[in-house]
């Protein structure tokens, strides 16, 4: 027995003394609604417990009774930091299954628009790290330009977070004059504030130490946790889908993946770093090969597929298969082929599936989302466990975790 | 790419022969059916055999086929083998009174939220799995939502008045 005072404990009882705390699902730090309860010895972790569906709105239910292009709307909802990148793949996902061929220039133009949601993706993550180091100034500072490839999307198709962007088969509009020049704009200025952005970092020995050594997880279990993405390339494994299965004509593009070697914190920041470089590689060829295509290939913005495209609202009224075709899409009175397809893209934190069964309806019979970060947030657990807290919310953003995508 | 659908068939014809219920080609992907009390086995072999490698489990869902008498549940994995870059679909089906079928947890951590996503969502109840509990549904929820016996609601449906939506 120890004897404190009139207190009387069992032996040894002080020193296994542990704290539960509930960190989320709506804490500032954590950035999104997540919630671990975490067994804490002082201020080391001892046991983390992750519990999602905070956010949970049944999309694979609500999918099953919806027309394929009423879908796109939902997949906005998944990673919202990237909504065009989850969009595109939608739509390649359907025209995988409807056997619609997209010509080369909207493959390009879509490659702009993934590659710059693929930068604001990266931007807002690898700004967070900083902000829970402590470093706030980059992420308002870098904010301005987020608002650039925003009002790139808002020039496209009209909206700026969920951005529906896009119809199955191409773009709903070609892109405008001003569209180009933003996009021309953003090309000159991002790449010397995201410069400033990593000298600020990379030299300083606060986010460095921070950083380092924190948060890691080694190839061989971030494969069998199945990451993807940034994160399983922070570990060590250059998987790309854009290189492994290519699709919207990534093999036309020179572009190196990235790989970090001990996959901790600042190996995943600094991939992403190195892919806002090659994404930003990516759209320069992408935007040559686009001002390439000239008198009458240069109006081309979708492809021929009358049954699945929305036709213009001058031939509705002028012409009677468009007029047809014009209330079969918009009731979802098209029939899709029966089959079943998984087409996957390289979303911004990972590989992005969608599972697709169609029985010959109108609607999906089923359809299922691999969304990478529901799948990798399994490992936080694993990873948090012996470490700070304070280390821990550094882990919690650097996986690039998006809430929406996670409960789907 | 020196591993083609033709060699994984024989290799797994070889090897589980009659288990293999079926053989499907749909956009490029293999696919094939397993006896149910097989999926672990298979899952195993595709894993070790040095031809196979299919070691990364991209996806792991549940399809409710409520025409399927005695086969009402599917189990869909999505495998791939990531150093010859060859996809595979590997599917079974269980009957919805008994879906029971061998976790894949042991091999794959990964598999642990996806096969308590698929619990959740169509009552397959994976045996050996350490914590299978819902994991986006609240723990109170007595049915499993995704089974098509569940219709989402008719949106022509007359017989409600909303005031404040019209209808």
């Amino acid at each position: 027995m120890l004897e404190q005072g009139n207190i009387h404990l069992p032996e040894g009882s002080i020193e296994k003394q542990t704290t539960t705390l509930n960190l989320g699902p709506t804490h500032p730090a954590t950035h999104g609604v997540f919630q671990n309860i975490l067994e804490m010895d002082g201020e080391r972790i001892i046991k983390a417990d992750s519990t999602v569906g905070y956010i949970h709105r049944a999309f694979e239910k609500l999918a099953e009774r919806r027309p394929l292009n009423q879908i796109t709307t939902l997949t906005d909802r998944l990673n919202y930091c990237s909504a065009p990148l989850n969009n595109m793949g939608w739509h390649l996902t359907c025209e995988k299954l409807l056997g619609v061929k997209t010509p080369k220039r909207v493959d390009y133009l879509r490659v702009i628009i993934m590659e710059l949601s693929r930068i604001s993706d990266h931007l807002i993550c690898n700004s967070i790290v900083g902000v829970d180091t402590g470093a706030y100034t980059g992420f308002l500072y870098v904010m301005q330009y987020r608002e650039l490839v925003y009002e790139i999307y808002e020039e496209v198709c009209g909206s700026r977070l969920t951005t529906n962007m896009g119809r199955i088969g191409g773009f709903e509009r070609n892109f405008s004059d001003v569209a180009f020049q933003k996009i021309e704009k953003f090309l000159e200025e991002f790449p010397k504030v995201w410069k400033e952005f990593e000298n600020l970092f990379n030299r300083n020995r606060i986010f460095i130490e921070r950083t380092v050594g924190t948060g890691a997880i080694s190839a061989e279990r971030a494969l069998n946790y199945g990451f993807t993405g940034p994160n399983l390339r922070a570990a060590g494994v250059d998987y790309d889908v854009r290189v492994h299965s290519p699709y919207s004509s990534y093999e036309d593009f020179d572009f190196i993946i990235p790989v970090g070697t001990t996959g901790d914190n600042n190996d995943r920041f600094q991939v992403r770093n190195e892919e806002i470089w090659q994404s930003l590689s990516i759209i320069r060829q992408a935007y040559q090969k686009v001002q390439a295509f000239k008198g009458t290939e240069a109006d081309v913005y979708h492809a021929d597929a009358p049954e699945y495209y929305l036709p213009a609202k001058a031939d509705v009224y002028t012409k009677m298969e468009a007029l047809i075709y014009h209330f079969k899409i918009v009731m979802g009175e098209t029939e899709i082929p029966a089959g079943e397809v998984y087409q996957s893209i390289e979303g911004g934190n990972g590989e992005l599936g969608f599972y697709l069964i169609s029985d010959g309806g109108r609607t999906p019979y089923r359809l299922h989302f691999r969304r990478p970060c529901f799948i990798y947030y399994q490992a936080y657990s694993e990873i948090v466990k012996d470490t700070m807290l304070s280390d821990a919310i550094v882990t919690l953003s650097s996986l690039n975790l998006i809430a929406g995508e996670m409960d789907a | 790419m020196s591993l083609t659908h033709e060699t994984i068939k024989e290799t797994l014809v070889a090897q589980f022969g009659d288990k293999i219920l079926g053989w499907e080609e749909s956009y490029g992907m293999l696919s094939f059916t397993i006896q149910h009390d097989h999926n672990l086995k298979a899952l195993t072999f595709l894993n070790d055999h040095p031809a196979m490698g299919f070691q990364f489990l991209t996806d792991l869902t549940g399809v409710h086929y409520p025409d399927r008498k005695g086969e009402e549940i599917a189990v869909v994995y999505h495998l791939h083998n990531l150093k010859e870059n060859v996809r595979l679909r590997m599917k079974l089906y269980v009957p919805i009174e008994k879906p029971d079928v061998y976790t894949a947890t042991g091999l794959f951590s990964g598999a642990n939220w996806m096969e308590r996503e698929t619990y959740d969502f169509y009552g397959v109840n994976f045996v050996g799995h350490p914590d299978l509990r819902r994991v986006l549904n609240v723990d109170e929820m007595d049915y499993f939502p995704l089974r098509k016996e569940f219709p989402l609601e008719d949106q022509t449906r007359i017989d409600k008045d909303d005031e404040m939506f019209g209808r």
